[in-house]
């Protein structure tokens, strides 16, 4: 799976067919319509309560930028709320997963950009991260 | 928190001493003249200067090209990224640059956004944000890799920097947020523009509550105000800071040969407040087209002379 889609352009990318169509459409039109989802293909929904991160202009992935206006609007688009304070609201009316708010999530692999995280998920696709990153990490622990 | 010292400011912090960095002036010019002018009359002044990168989304003389020019006048600089227009190859070969070139401290940030700036046409990168820059330093630094793990013949010595924003929302997640930077790889932190002594108290009360500032030194920003114009530019144009009414009026209700004079007085009482705060390290002066000011305010804070600290080893 990871070999198939590792040197490909996200855009260029022949979609899916079959049973991998399927999901990616019910996948689109549900989180599209429910969450204004960007499809990263890298889903951290639970992580960002409920609030997509890919919608910030910035694409941050760890939290509000320091730009956030006064009344907590984005400071690229001012008349929309920033996505970060949306999450950091949600995150606290959120039963499980609030400690969340405090993991530094890894960067984005913007090769799964438009593909369906649920297949990347079951494919453990989204498990990848840059070597450096996982060997850092291993060390921070031990 | 005391490892070998990478670079002089990070030695100073180390050894208790209260720091004073400032913002060079960024230069339009090809000549390098203007850059060694500003190092000239800051040297021995302040302990530290952050160069800033393509500040409020316009594009200057890079800050990787002005730290050189501060080295080469014997001025400690500090570096300056942001995630803005470079992706990760080009971070990080900027960092192994900057590191070859000398410089000692890092201070990475995500960059206000494009259509800040007068090129709102431009592609936005953001290819990554503050955070994994913080921890891809950590990174090279520590691990001695890339971060796709490719060996690093020589890793870079760099102190590594965040900036925080106490003043914007969500204000609650604002201390908690500069614990994941900490945890990404920061070691010291500068803070925005303080104008809000309230609110700074309430951030630094939880930041020192959540243990952090036994990880990270704060230094807070000041800024040294010239005129009412430019406190009203600070509230109503740079998101993100801050400016309560009673700056205002306080500018507002003096004539204007009078204003300059009452913004050093205002950046002195806010230093003399940020002292008395537990967990501040250091002070981040900020003006624009004011070294005087800065200097000014270093002189009258009482903050010289600057100790003297032979600069770390090169490594």
């Amino acid at each position: 799976m990871r070999n198939t889609l590792d040197r490909r352009p996200p855009a260029t990318a022949p979609r899916p067919g079959g049973i991998r169509r399927a999901v990616l459409a019910i996948e689109r039109a549900t989180k599209e319509a429910i969450w204004d989802c960007r499809m990263c293909g890298q889903c951290i929904l639970h992580s960002t309560g409920m609030s997509c991160p890919m919608r910030c202009p910035k694409n941050l992935r760890n939290g509000p930028c320091g730009g956030v206006l006064q009344n907590g609007n984005c400071e690229v688009v001012p008349d929309h709320r920033c996505v970060w304070v949306q999450a950091w609201e949600g995150s606290r009316r959120l039963p499980l997963w609030r400690d969340h708010m405090l993991h530094v999530n890894k960067p984005v692999d913007w090769r799964l950009q438009g593909t369906s995280s649920w297949e990347n998920l079951l494919t453990r696709r989204d498990a990848h991260a840059p070597a450096g990153w996982i060997a850092y990490e291993r060390e921070a622990r031990a | 928190m005391s490892p070998e010292p990478r670079s002089r400011l990070q030695r100073l912090l180390q050894s208790g001493e209260f720091v004073v960095t400032c913002e060079l002036e960024a230069s339009d010019s090809a000549d390098p003249e203007p850059v060694y002018r500003l190092a000239d009359a800051l040297r021995g002044k302040v302990d530290a200067v952050n160069c800033t990168d393509n500040s409020a989304a316009h594009p200057h003389l890079s800050s990787l090209a002005a730290a050189h020019l501060l080295l080469d006048r014997g001025v400690e600089p500090i570096l300056q990224l942001a995630c803005r227009d470079r992706n990760r190859l080009a971070l990080q070969a900027d960092i192994l640059g900057a590191a070859a070139l000398g410089v000692r401290n890092l201070v990475a940030m995500t960059g206000d956004d494009v259509t800040a700036g007068d090129h709102p046409e431009a592609k936005p990168i953001y290819d990554l944000d503050a955070m994994h820059l913080l921890r891809i330093a950590r990174i090279m630094r520590d691990s001695g890799t890339y971060l796709s793990g490719r060996r690093l013949d020589r890793p870079p010595s760099l102190f590594i920097g965040a900036v925080e924003n106490p003043f914007a929302p969500p204000i609650d997640y604002r201390p908690m947020r500069l614990g994941k930077k900490i945890e990404a790889g920061a070691e010291f932190v500068q803070t925005q523009i303080v104008f809000n002594l309230e609110r700074m108290r309430t951030f630094m009360a939880r930041v020192v509550e959540l243990g952090l500032t036994e990880r990270v030194f704060v230094l807070a920003g000041v800024y040294v105000l010239r005129s009412a114009r430019a406190a009203r530019y600070l509230r109503d144009q740079v998101p993100g800071i801050d400016v309560p009414d009673e700056v205002l009026r306080r500018m507002e209700g003096l004539p204007p040969d009078r204003q300059a004079e009452e913004g050093v007085r205002l950046a002195l009482e806010t230093i003399a407040r940020l002292r008395e705060m537990p967990g501040i390290s250091g002070i981040h002066l900020m003006s624009i087209r004011g070294e005087e000011a800065i200097l000014r305010v270093v002189e009258e804070a009482g903050f010289l002379p600057r100790p003297a600290v032979e600069p770390a080893a090169a490594g």
